[in-house]
C-alpha cells in the first residue's frame, strides 16, 4: 500500500511495470529465504546426525524395536499391570504434587512481581525495571539447573524439583499476568485509593476481581506444563513417577511390565489434565452460561 | 429498574445470598491455598528436609563457584613436591615450574599463605607457624603415623588432631598431614586457567603482551591455546550450545513442516471427511500426550545419545502441539479471500498458495518463533537425559560434585544462550510479521 501512495502511477502500463517488478523482488526475496532455511535445516540435520551416537538411518528401523518389545511383554504380563499401576500410584501423586505447588508458588510469585512491574499499579514505579529483569531471568533460567543443583545440596526428592519449577513459573507466568495488568482499568484502583485504601487493598480489591479469570486460566495452562515439567525433573533425581520410570527402564528387560505400567499412567493423567484444563480455560475465557447471573 | 422498586424485598435477599457467598469465596480460596501448600509440606517432609539440607555443600558450592584453590603436595615417601591447580592433573605444573609463593632450597620447601602464614616442608617434619597461635609441626614416619607437636595448652577446633592425621584448617589455607603425604590448599579469587593452561607459552601474560605477541603473527596459536584449553575446554563448550540450539532449530522448524500439511487433515473446513479429521486430531493429542520425556526415552533407545535423537524428540512432540494450533488457525481463515482467488480460475495449489497461507502466515511464523525459544530450555533438558549439548556438560559438571567453577559457568552460558534465543525469536518475529503486512 504505501508504495502507492508514495509514488502514484499514472498509466496502466506504469502500473503493471511496478507491480511485476515488486512481485519479482518478493519472491526473489522469498525464494533466497527459502534456499537459506531449507540448506541450514539440511546442514543442521548432516551436522546432527554426524555428532549423534547412531545414525538416523539406522536408528529408523530400530525406533519401533523398543515399544515393541515394551508392549509385547506388557501384554503378556497383562495381568500384573493394574498392579504395578496402583504400586506406582503414589508417585504419580508425588508429581502432580511437585506441579500443583509449583503452580501455586508461582502463581502467588508471578501475581506479586506483575503487580509490581505494571505501570499505574507499581508502588515504586522507579523499580519496574528491575523486576521485569527478575522476571526474565527466572523464565531463562531451565528449571534442570536449579533442580541439580539443590539436588546436591537438600538430597534427592521433591521439593529441590518444586522449587526449580516454581521459580520458572514466577517468570513466565508474571510476564503473562503483567500483560494481562496492562488491559485492566485502573477506575477501582483509583476509587479505592482515594477512600484511603493500601497498596494491598488496592490491588487486592480494585485488580485482582477484575483480572482473576485470565490468571486462573493461565495458571492452568502452565499446570499442564509444569507436570510435563516435573515428569522430567524425576528423570534426573528428583522423585516422582519420573525417577520411577528411570529406575524400571534400567533394569531392563524382564521389567518392561513396570515401565509400561508408568507409560501408561503417565499418557493418561497428561491427557486427563489437559482435558479437564483445557474445558476449565474455555469456560473461564469464553464466560459461563450458568454463572451469567452471579 | 422499575422491578427494583416493586419487588426490592426478594432482591435484597438475593443479593445478600451472593455478597454472603462473594465474602465466604474470599476466605475460602485463600484458606484452600494454605491447606493445601501445608499438605505438600507434611507430604515432602518439608521439615525433614530441613535438618537433611547440608550446609557444607552449600558453602563448598559457593567458595568453589568463585574461587580456586592451589594444592602443594608432598610425597612423604619420596619427598617429592607437587603443585597443580585445584589438584587435578591437568592443572598440573610442569617440571620446573612453581607458583611464586613456593620457595624451593634442597630438601625444604617454604610455602608462604601470606598475613604472616607460613608452612615449611622440611626434610623430616612439616611445620606451620600460625600467627596468634605458634608453631606446629608434624613428622609423619610409616611406623608411628603423624607425631604433632602443638604450642601448649588446649587444641582448638579448626585443628583435627588423630594418630594417623593431622588437619589445620584457617582463613589463609589448609594444611593436612597424613603417613603418606602433606598437602597445603592456598585460596584465590576468581576462575583459574580461564584462558591458558600452564603448559602454554602465553599463560601468565598481560592482554597487553598478549596484543602485542597477536599482533607480531601468533593469533592464532593464542586462540588455538584458549580453544583447547583442557581446564574449561572452551571448545568442547562451544559445540555443545551449538548442538544444544541445533537441537531447538531442528526440532521446531521440522515439526512446524510436518505439522503443517498434517493440520489441514483435523479442520472442519479443509477436511470434509469426519472419520479422518477425528484421526488426525486423535493423532495430535497422543502425540503431545506421550510428552517429550517418553519420546526421548524411545528415541535414545533406537538413535543412541546425541544431537539427533533430541531433535527428533522435540520435533515429534511439537507436531502435535504445532497440529493443533494450526489447524485451529486454520479452521479460523477467512473464506472470501480463497473464493476470490479461486475466482480467478486458480487451481487448488494456487488457491491454498495465495488465499490461505498468507492468511496463517503471522500466527504460524509467530508461533514457531515462539516455540523456538522454549524448545532452546527443553533441548537443554533433553540433553541432559540423552546426552548431547551443553544439558549433558552440565549435569557431567554437577554429578563430579567439585567442578562448581564449571557449573557456575555453564549456568551463565545457558541463560545467556536463552536470553539471547528469547531476544533473536522478539526480533525475527517482529521483522517477519511486520514486513508481511506491507505487502499483501
Amino acid at each position: 500500500m504505501a508504495d502507492l501512495t508514495t509514488h502514484a502511477p499514472r498509466t496502466v502500463d506504469e502500473i503493471r511495470t511496478q507491480y511485476t517488478e515488486l512481485t519479482r523482488r518478493k519472491r526473489l526475496y522469498g525464494g533466497v529465504l527459502l534456499v537459506l532455511f531449507i540448506a541450514m535445516m539440511a546442514a543442521g540435520f548432516r551436522t546432527a546426525d554426524d555428532r549423534n551416537a547412531g545414525s538416523f538411518y539406522d536408528g529408523i528401523h530400530r525406533i519401533l524395536d523398543y515399544p515393541g518389545e515394551v508392549l509385547a511383554e506388557a501384554s503378556q504380563k497383562a495381568a500384573e499391570l493394574p498392579g504395578h499401576m496402583v504400586h506406582f500410584f503414589p508417585a504419580l501423586i508425588e508429581t502432580l504434587n511437585i506441579a500443583g505447588a509449583a503452580t501455586l508458588l508461582g502463581a502467588i510469585g508471578g501475581t506479586v512481581l506483575s503487580l509490581l512491574s505494571t505501570r499505574g499499579m507499581a508502588p515504586w514505579p522507579r523499580l519496574i525495571p528491575v523486576f521485569r529483569r527478575i522476571m526474565d531471568i527466572c523464565r531463562a533460567i531451565p528449571e534442570i539447573v536449579v533442580a541439580l543443583v539443590l539436588i546436591y545440596l537438600l538430597g534427592g526428592g521433591p521439593v529441590p524439583a518444586m522449587i526449580a519449577i516454581a521459580l520458572h513459573t514466577v517468570g513466565s507466568l508474571g510476564k503473562l499476568f503483567s500483560e494481562v495488568n496492562e488491559n485492566a482499568s485502573l477506575k477501582p484502583v483509583e476509587g479505592l485509593y482515594s477512600t484511603g485504601a493500601s497498596w494491598a487493598q488496592r490491588m487486592w480489591l480494585g485488580v485482582i476481581p477484575q483480572v482473576g479469570p485470565n490468571y486462573v486460566s493461565y495458571a492452568l495452562l502452565r499446570f499442564e506444563i509444569n507436570i510435563r515439567a516435573s515428569a522430567i525433573l524425576g528423570f534426573v533425581g528428583a522423585g516422582g513417577i519420573g525417577y520411577e520410570l528411570k529406575n524400571s527402564m534400567s533394569w531392563g528387560q524382564g521389567r518392561y511390565d513396570e515401565a509400561a505400567a508408568i507409560f501408561i499412567l503417565l499418557f493418561a493423567s497428561i491427557v486427563v489434565v489437559d482435558q479437564i484444563s483445557g474445558s476449565l480455560r474455555d469456560r473461564l475465557t469464553h464466560g459461563a452460561r450458568k454463572g451469567a447471573t452471579a | 429498574m422499575t422491578t427494583m422498586d416493586i419487588n426490592a424485598g426478594p432482591l435484597k435477599g438475593q443479593m445478600d445470598r451472593l455478597f454472603l457467598r462473594k465474602r465466604l469465596l474470599n476466605f475460602a480460596i485463600p484458606a484452600a491455598i494454605v491447606l493445601y501448600l501445608g499438605y505438600v509440606c507434611f507430604a515432602f517432609d518439608v521439615l525433614g528436609l530441613w535438618q537433611r539440607a547440608s550446609l557444607d555443600n552449600a558453602r563448598t558450592l559457593v567458595a568453589d563457584s568463585y574461587s580456586y584453590k592451589t594444592h602443594v603436595t608432598r610425597d612423604n615417601r619420596s619427598g617429592q613436591v607437587t603443585y597443580a591447580i585445584e589438584g587435578e592433573r591437568k592443572g598440573e605444573y610442569p617440571d620446573g615450574m612453581r607458583p611464586a609463593w613456593v620457595a624451593a632450597t634442597g630438601d625444604t620447601t617454604v610455602i608462604d599463605l601470606e598475613d604472616g602464614h607460613v608452612v615449611r616442608f622440611g626434610p623430616e617434619t612439616i611445620e606451620y607457624d600460625i600467627p596468634g597461635y605458634g608453631l606446629v609441626s608434624a613428622t609423619p614416619s610409616r611406623s608411628k603415623g603423624v607425631q604433632a607437636v602443638l604450642p601448649e595448652g588446649e587444641v582448638p577446633e579448626w585443628i583435627n588432631l588423630s594418630k594417623n592425621r593431622l588437619a589445620i584448617t584457617t582463613d589463609a589455607g589448609r594444611l593436612t598431614v597424613t603417613r603418606n603425604r602433606a598437602e597445603v590448599f592456598r585460596y584465590f579469587m576468581g576462575w583459574e586457567l580461564f584462558f591458558f593452561t600452564l603448559d602454554s607459552p602465553y599463560h601468565g601474560m598481560g592482554a597487553g603482551a598478549l596484543l602485542g605477541r597477536a599482533l607480531s603473527g601468533e593469533a592464532g596459536a593464542i586462540v588455538n591455546d584458549v580453544w583447547t584449553n583442557k581446564m574449561w575446554r572452551h571448545g568442547d563448550v562451544a559445540w555443545a550450545i551449538g548442538e544444544t540450539i541445533l537441537m531447538a532449530f531442528l526440532g521446531t522448524f521440522g515439526a512446524g513442516l510436518v505439522a503443517l500439511p498434517l493440520a489441514f487433515l483435523g479442520t472442519r473446513n479443509f477436511m470434509p471427511v469426519g472419520l479422518v479429521r477425528f484421526a488426525t486430531r486423535r493423532v495430535f493429542d497422543f502425540v503431545r500426550g506421550v510428552d517429550s520425556l517418553i519420546w526421548t526415552v524411545v528415541l535414545a533407545r533406537a538413535f543412541g545419545p546425541g544431537p539427533l535423537t533430541g531433535a527428533l524428540a522435540i520435533l515429534i512432540t511439537d507436531t502435535g502441539t504445532f497440529g493443533k494450533i494450526f489447524s485451529e488457525a486454520l479452521e479460523n481463515v477467512d473464506e472470501k479471500q480463497i473464493e476470490g482467488v479461486a475466482s480467478t480460475g486458480a487451481k487448488p495449489i494456487q488457491r491454498y498458495r495465495f488465499g490461505v497461507i498468507p492468511q496463517i502466515t503471522p500466527v504460524l511464523l509467530s508461533q514457531l518463533l515462539y516455540f523456538l525459544e522454549s524448545n532452546t530450555r527443553s533441548a537443554t533438558i533433553i540433553g541432559a537425559i540423552t546426552g548431547g549439548g551443553i544439558g549433558l556438560l552440565l549435569t557431567q559438571a554437577i554429578i563430579t560434585q567439585k567442578d562448581w567453577e564449571e557449573v557456575a559457568y555453564y549456568i551463565v552460558l545457558i541463560v545467556l544462550m536463552v536470553m539471547l534465543m528469547d531476544w533473536f525469536s522478539g526480533w525475527l518475529r517482529k521483522r517477519l510479521i511486520k514486513g508481511d503486512e506491507g505487502g499483501h
